[in-house]
């Protein structure tokens, strides 16, 4: 049989779930004779896959890149996780929105700014309006909570995605964890 | 007939990027810019939140280096509250800031660089990854992750939690050290000093092979800047801010956190969602300079520990003056990740390190305050302001990142001219591009982070429709 293969995923996030990931330490190489992975921002293919077996995505959606992205997954994943509270429920990044993407970019560029200031619009993404979980925009099939969820929740998940036994995930982690 | 070539996502990043390279009429690089493609809103959406919540808010910047931000973050709330803290916890937010120093510096070095270093530049893409390094070189794969687990370790010992410990906080920190955990710590060091032992060793072997790259990744002179002890030796919680220029001399000196943006100031290019820091006397771009491990070595005239010492004194063997090429960065971590675990055994042996007075406590003694710490890959700075109730009214970071983006950005142009020549270009050539960006490790997620939605496949095309060169990455 050939080996499963997991893909994870960077949004709207810290980044700080990809590294509680990598907090498996040396069970990372153990991980990687039970799966192949194909896509991260650890390994150097630039496109996604055409099929996925496990696809772990962080961050919420707040940018139209993150919004096309997210429907590619989906369409050519087989178990979307949602990794983290910014996945799971928007989190952080949730917070600029009752604010609103304009007052965000005129902050940032031209009231914190003292030389050229601009909106930046070359090849950088559009803001959404709204910043939202991933699940408001496709069907997410294992919620992983966590602010980021620990690696031996990682482990734990893992291993039960990868050999098809059950998952109890509250008896892991939870929300703000 | 000019065309573009998008390097999208740039990989082995933290965070995502992309880079853009012009070609002229004649398939020469005209031009090429290194792209952060998301921006958050941090400094507008902590406004109105309590002072006090803001370290344990803004570590949410950053899963790589959240330290450096509960840190910047803890000393500008410690300038609102106008408090010293306790000696201990000066000592292990030192320590917590060298632990994550060492982390960061593996991750940046074994994850993320070392498939270049080690398995070649131009080696089948499909392997070039840690678990590549991991299969051909096995005692190099597990120091690194070994290095990377000391540091998160004993983060974790320190604060409970590897990544967002809620640990520091205006004033200090929570708890004490307990003995037990000094204890353990302590047990961690000597496989830590083999393992970097190891990755320096592998690291000078291996340079010669590199010379041709250390001539094209952003060599280019520029002024350096860093926080430094007062007697000018290497500081990364402390201290005060120097800015030397390219042939060494001290530009300005003594710079305190509150006087930061009076010689700071920051640029907007269209391009990006990361802005560039420059030094004000000298305008935008102009007054551009670099941050980091490259430019702490470069300032600094001692270490302070016995190994580093010998280190930073071959590595200023390497140039008459400042070293300029970027590709030196990898270098400069290695020597900072052996700093780093001499400095925690140091610090442990303070006799005050169990001291039980770890907190300040006070309330809203001025209205604006900033804090600078020095993070794995430069710079960090916070600044707010609060209303008497200790309310946020305003925030502004500047970090690392936008501090190197301008040299970034050289260095993506030097690198592109040099290897792109008639419009011709490889998978390699375009890793080399990408590999001038790792050296500088640049943290997107402090400021944003891209996320490539676009295919593999680099396409140069004619505006008649004709394709003239095809890279797929896959
Ligand atoms: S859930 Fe927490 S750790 Fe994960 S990306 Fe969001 S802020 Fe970072």
């Amino acid at each position: 049989m050939s080996k499963l293969t997991l893909a994870t995923v960077w949004l709207d996030g810290c980044s700080g779930c990809h590294m509680s990931f990598l907090d498996l330490d040396e069970r990372l190489l153990a991980l990687a004779e039970l799966v192949d992975i194909v896509y991260s921002p650890i390994v150097d293919r630039k496109d996604y896959p055409d099929h996925v077996d496990i696809a772990l995505v962080e961050g919420a959606v707040a940018s139209v890149d993150d919004e096309k992205k997210i429907h590619k997954i989906r369409a050519h994943t087989k178990t979307l996780v949602a990794m983290g509270d910014c996945a799971v429920a928007g989190n952080v990044p949730s917070m600029r929105n009752p604010i609103g993407p304009k007052a965000i970019l005129d902050r940032a560029f031209i009231e914190n700014t003292t030389s050229q200031p601009q909106i930046p619009c070359i090849v950088v993404p559009k803001l959404l309006p709204i910043v939202r979980p991933i699940h408001e925009f496709v069907k997410v099939d294992v919620f992983l909570p966590g602010c980021p969820p620990s690696a031996d929740t990682f482990h734990a998940a893992l291993t039960a995605l990868v050999t098809g036994t059950p998952l109890d995930v509250p008896a892991l982690t939870r929300f703000g964890a | 007939m000019s065309q573009t070539i998008t390097i999208d996502p740039v990989t082995r990043l933290e965070g995502h990027g992309k880079i853009t390279i012009h070609l002229n009429e004649q398939g020469q690089v005209s031009d090429a810019h290194f792209h952060v493609t998301q921006v958050r809103g941090f400094e507008r959406f902590s406004e109105g939140r309590p002072f006090y919540e803001m370290p344990s808010l803004m570590a949410r910047i950053c899963g790589i280096c959240p330290v450096s931000h509960l840190i910047a973050s803890a000393k500008a709330c410690e300038a609102i509250m106008s408090v010293r803290i306790p000696h201990a916890a000066a000592q292990l937010r030192r320590m917590l800031n060298l632990a994550q120093m060492v982390q960061s510096h593996a991750l940046s070095f074994f994850h993320l660089s070392s498939p270049d270093l080690l398995l070649g530049l131009d080696s089948d893409p499909a392997k070039r990854h840690i678990f590549g390094v991991a299969a051909g070189y096995p005692e190099l794969g597990r120091a690194g992750i070994g290095l990377r687990r000391f540091g998160q370790h004993i983060i974790e010992l320190l604060g409970n939690k590897r990544i967002h410990p809620g640990w520091v906080v205006p004033g200090g920190v929570t708890e004490p050290l307990a003995p037990a955990k000094r204890d353990e710590i302590l047990s961690l060091l000597p496989e830590a000093y083999a393992n970097i032992q190891l990755a320096l060793d592998a690291y000078k072997k291996t340079f010669a092979s590199f010379r041709s790259e250390a001539d094209v990744f952003a060599n280019f002179p520029s002024l350096f800047l860093s926080l430094v002890h007062e007697d000018d030796s290497i500081e990364l919680t402390d201290g005060t801010l120097k800015l030397i220029d390219a042939k060494g001399s001290v530009v300005e000196e003594g710079i305190t956190a509150h006087r930061f943006t009076e010689v700071i100031g920051e640029a907007v290019e269209p391009y990006s969602y990361t802005k560039f820091a420059y030094y004000k006397p000298l305008g935008y771009p102009d007054g551009s300079y670099r941050v980091g491990p490259l430019a702490r070595l470069n300032i600094v005239k001692s270490m302070g520990t016995p190994r580093a010492e010998k280190e930073l004194a071959e590595f200023k063997q390497i140039a008459d003056g400042p070293v300029q090429s970027s590709f030196y960065y990898h270098h400069a971590r290695l020597v900072e990740i052996l700093y780093g675990i001499e400095k925690i055994e140091q610090i442990l042996s303070d006799p005050l390190i169990l001291d039980k007075h770890v907190r300040a406590t006070a309330g809203v003694n001025r209205l604006e305050g900033a804090g600078i710490a020095e993070a794995p890959r430069g710079t960090l700075m916070h600044n707010y302001k609060v209303d008497e109730n200790g309310l946020i009214v305003w925030a502004n970071l500047v970090i690392a990142t936008g501090q190197n983006n301008n040299a970034m950005n050289r260095g993506v142009l030097q690198a592109a001219r040099h290897y792109i020549k008639d419009g011709k270009f490889t998978e390699g050539i375009l890793n080399r591009v990408e590999a001038v960006v790792r050296t500088f490790d640049p943290c997107l997620s402090c400021s944003s982070h891209a996320f490539g939605q676009m295919p593999l496949q680099i396409t140069l095309m004619a505006s008649t429709g004709e394709v003239l060169d095809t890279v797929t990455r896959s």
